[in-house]
């Protein structure tokens, strides 16, 4: 076994693809602790709507339609945390973790009425690779970037909408300012309620869209657990970027590697494979014992009560 | 021409009445001052004519007409600022970020950076502020950070300027910025509101100033004819005392010295600190701020190791026993930042006033556990022996008046005794009658036959209380001074004149 056999251009391939749930889930917990929430529950979130995208998809046939009942999914979520925590000063993380409990049991529960299985959905249609003839012709650029599904290109295109909204519009400065000083966004006339709960409910959206990824654009079904922490870790790739979209992307991208990587190797069979296994989470820890000491969040993570 | 007119306003919260049928006439043009104690009303004064609090009673009218001010939305429409005492800046938002946050000029989906930052400039110029506008708010010392708000208001359209006890976050340099950036906006035609219960920034300040007292208006009179200490009767209500008696009880006997003393950075290096504390003797230490003091308070009570030098207690060698030990051998701290390093806010007044002791033989039954009922016990005579204003010994120090935790940090360091204490800036914050109550406390403590050390930058404080005067000036001792020598001779001192000349 040579070293060309683990490293080639479709570990970077599979870099790529296994970056975009990890990108999504940091892209949402971002926007959710710029205007001040930690997010924690993107785990319960993305497990629930890659189950609702599969379970739409399995009725009506048509992954588009399963997509958006998957975003729909993540869009009540949000509403659900933000009503809590923004409107009844809940705390966060027990906010979070009573949404990731949830997620887990609701979808086995859901899961073994409709298909007979806790374990696994029936397959359904999921979304095809886009290919383009041009991209492909690109050297290694090419390759990598070629024949991923939409979300892939969609996630991407996310971080510099976020990055151009977070940082030149007016409405992202009142968003930051919101979760980092409400007393100041209050003073300055601005509606901290209304920006809390935007950002809450956009950044779980945003998350969702990572947890139907992983059910329509990466397996073509539902498996129990499926999220296998991503949206943790998509927490912890948010930390290590910085809190910036751009700095998401490189972080996620170094995170999805780690999951290439195993990926490759279990396929290989060169280590025994729960070892192999362990790689992304190593990565996790190491990044974040690492750096995040540095790290400094921009929000203050309380309910905001006006006085 | 009156521009600012209240006619009868009255405020309650429950049983409590902040604002007793007030009534206020503000000129155009001039700066007013609203003075009066803690919990005098003169906040809730404030926040009712900004939007904050909806008076229960009263009128108020802007330019002779009648208005009705429901939120600070309706105040800043109508062309009335607030700067309030906390600053409400976002740290990591730029400068001329936070300046336009709410109001940013706009091209397209973004905000458009030239116009924002030329309106800005020309703020700057009509105000002569020199400011970075690039650097983040959350970089900037204290009192830049309040030009800032003040700029927040100015962007904001307004001619007339509340500032809620702008100085009390403030170093002196910093006080005298403020008061010279507040004549110019005078000059330029603004109508300033000035909250404070300091009277030296009234009368620095000041055209006219409003007197409030326990939420009732005592009068309003024009500076030029008022006295401090007329003033301060209107205030407190009572005869103050501002000069003490100078009595002679050092002795010979020296309780603590620094021989010698030198520290590295981080901080003001101190280079060749010595000093002699005697019994019955307070020794102060004037200068300016961050030349010294606080390094040199760290190293009294052993907080920071000298590089050089020797710290001796009681004629014993300290300078490697840790502030614990200092403290069981009779030293006592009433710290600068006692928010930071006085007490916990959280916690009430009996654990405060526990703090440090906690393991000490009277406050322990048996091995591992605390007496609570003496504990209790303690608390509520410490309570009573220092007038603490507090609803229980249970409440959370939070509750309290700066004042009032100010009492809690000294009743517990003198609960034990000690045979020195270090002061540093022990009255900062404090109103006037809490100031007076913890200058006579100090007296006390020296009429004891105990070494005070205070550290205050209020030199008048200093030289009122003190036996002696020591002047710092960038982490040296600049020279010592009687207190009786005249301000001239300390500001030469405390702007390092005389090293250059010696």
């Amino acid at each position: 076994m040579s070293l060309s056999q683990i490293i080639n251009l479709s570990l970077f391939q599979a870099q790529l693809r296994m970056a975009t749930p990890i990108l999504l889930a940091a892209l949402g917990g971002l926007l959710c602790e710029r205007v001040g929430v930690v997010n924690i529950g993107l785990e319960g979130i993305m497990l629930t709507s890659a189950f609702f995208g599969v379970l739409v998809t399995y009725f009506t046939s048509s992954p588009l339609l399963g997509f958006l009942g998957g975003l729909a999914s993540g869009f009540l979520w949000g509403l659900v945390i933000a009503v809590l925590t923004v409107r009844f000063f809940g705390n966060q993380i027990v906010v979070g973790t009573g949404v990731n409990v949830f997620g887990l049991g609701l979808s086995a529960f859901l899961s073994q009425k409709i298909w007979g299985s806790r374990g696994a959905s029936d397959a359904v249609s999921g979304f095809a690779p886009l290919r383009s003839d041009l991209l492909a012709r690109l050297p290694y650029l090419g390759p990598v970037l070629n024949e991923h599904t939409f979300l892939v290109y969609l996630a991407i295109a996310l971080v510099f909408v976020l990055h151009f909204f977070l940082f030149a519009t007016p409405w992202g400065l009142r968003l930051r300012a919101v979760g980092e000083n409400p007393q100041a966004a209050d003073t300055a006339g601005i509606n901290v309620f209304r920006y809390k709960t935007l950002g809450v409910v956009a950044g779980s959206l945003v998350a969702s869209l990572g947890g139907v990824f992983l059910s329509l654009g990466h397996l073509n079904f539902f498996a129990w657990g499926m999220t296998s922490g991503r949206g943790f870790i998509g927490l912890a790739a948010m930390i290590f970027g910085k809190w910036t979209p751009l700095g998401c992307l490189l972080s996620s991208l170094l995170f999805g590697f780690a999951d290439a990587l195993q990926m490759r190797l279990q396929a290989l069979g060169v280590l025994p494979s729960q070892i192999i296994l362990l790689i992304p989470y190593l990565v996790t820890i190491l990044v974040l014992s690492g750096f995040v000491g540095r790290a400094v969040p921009p929000a203050r993570y309380e309910p905001y009560r006006k006085e | 021409m009156v521009v600012l007119s209240v006619r009868g306003l009255t405020k309650r919260f429950g049983e409590v009445v902040a604002n007793d049928h007030i009534d206020l006439d503000v000129e155009e043009g001039e700066i007013h001052g609203l003075l009066g104690e803690n919990g005098a009303g003169k906040s809730v004064l404030s926040s009712c004519i900004y939007g904050l609090y909806r008076p229960d009673e009263g009128r108020i009218f802007l330019r002779g007409h009648e208005v009705h001010i429901a939120s600070p939305f309706d105040a800043i429409r109508l062309g009335i600022g607030m700067v309030h005492q906390h600053l409400t800046l976002v740290p990591h938002l730029r400068v001329w970020e936070n300046i336009v946050l709410g109001r940013e000029p706009r091209r397209g989906l973004r905000v458009d950076r030239v116009r924002a930052f030329a309106e800005v400039e020309r703020l700057l110029e009509e105000t002569g502020f020199r400011l970075d506008l690039a650097k983040n708010a959350g970089e900037l010392p204290i009192g830049v950070q309040q030009r800032v708000e003040i700029l927040k208001v100015l962007f904001r359209g307004a001619e007339i300027l509340i500032l809620d006890e702008p100085t009390a976050v403030l170093t002196p340099q910093e006080v005298d910025q403020l008061i010279e950036t507040l004549h110019r906006l005078k000059a330029q035609g603004k109508t300033i509101l000035f909250i404070s219960h300091k009277l030296r920034e009234i009368f620095a300040l000041c055209d006219r100033v409003t007197v409030l007292r326990r939420g009732k208006k005592v009068g309003t009179l024009p500076v030029s004819s008022a006295t401090p200490q007329m003033l301060a009767e209107m205030m407190v209500g009572r005869k103050v005392f501002f000069e003490f008696p100078r009595e002679r009880l050092a002795k010979e006997e020296v309780l603590f010295e620094l021989s010698h003393v030198f520290t590295d950075p981080p901080g003001v290096p101190l280079q060749d600190v010595s000093l002699k504390v005697h019994a019955g003797e307070i020794l102060g230490i004037a200068g300016v701020e961050g030349n010294g003091q606080s390094e040199l308070a760290e190293v009294v009570v052993g907080l920071r190791k000298p590089k050089k030098g020797k710290v001796i207690f009681r004629g014993r060698d300290v300078t490697a026993i840790p502030p614990k030990g200092r403290i069981l051998q009779g030293m006592a701290h009433i710290p600068e930042d006692h928010h930071r390093r006085g007490v916990i806010l959280d916690f009430s007044v009996k654990e405060n006033l526990l703090l440090g002791f906690e393991t000490e033989p009277p406050f322990r039954k048996g091995r591992m556990t605390l007496d609570f009922a003496r504990i209790r016990d303690f608390a509520r005579q410490k309570i009573q022996e220092f007038g603490i204003v507090t609803p229980s010994e249970d409440t959370p120090l939070r509750f309290l008046s700066g004042g009032n935790q100010q009492k809690v940090v000294v009743a517990r360091e003198l609960a034990f005794h000690p045979l020195f204490v270090l002061a540093c800036q022990p009255t900062r914050g404090l109103d006037v009658a809490a100031t007076e109550y913890l200058r006579h406390i100090l007296l006390g403590v020296k009429r004891e036959g105990k070494g005070v050390l205070l550290i205050s930058a209020d030199l008048d404080e200093v030289r009122a209380l003190s036996d002696r005067v020591l002047v710092m000036y960038e982490g040296r001792i600049a020279g010592e001074l009687s207190p009786e020598s005249d301000e001239y001779q300390f500001g030469l001192l405390m702007g390092g004149k005389v090293l250059h000349e010696a």
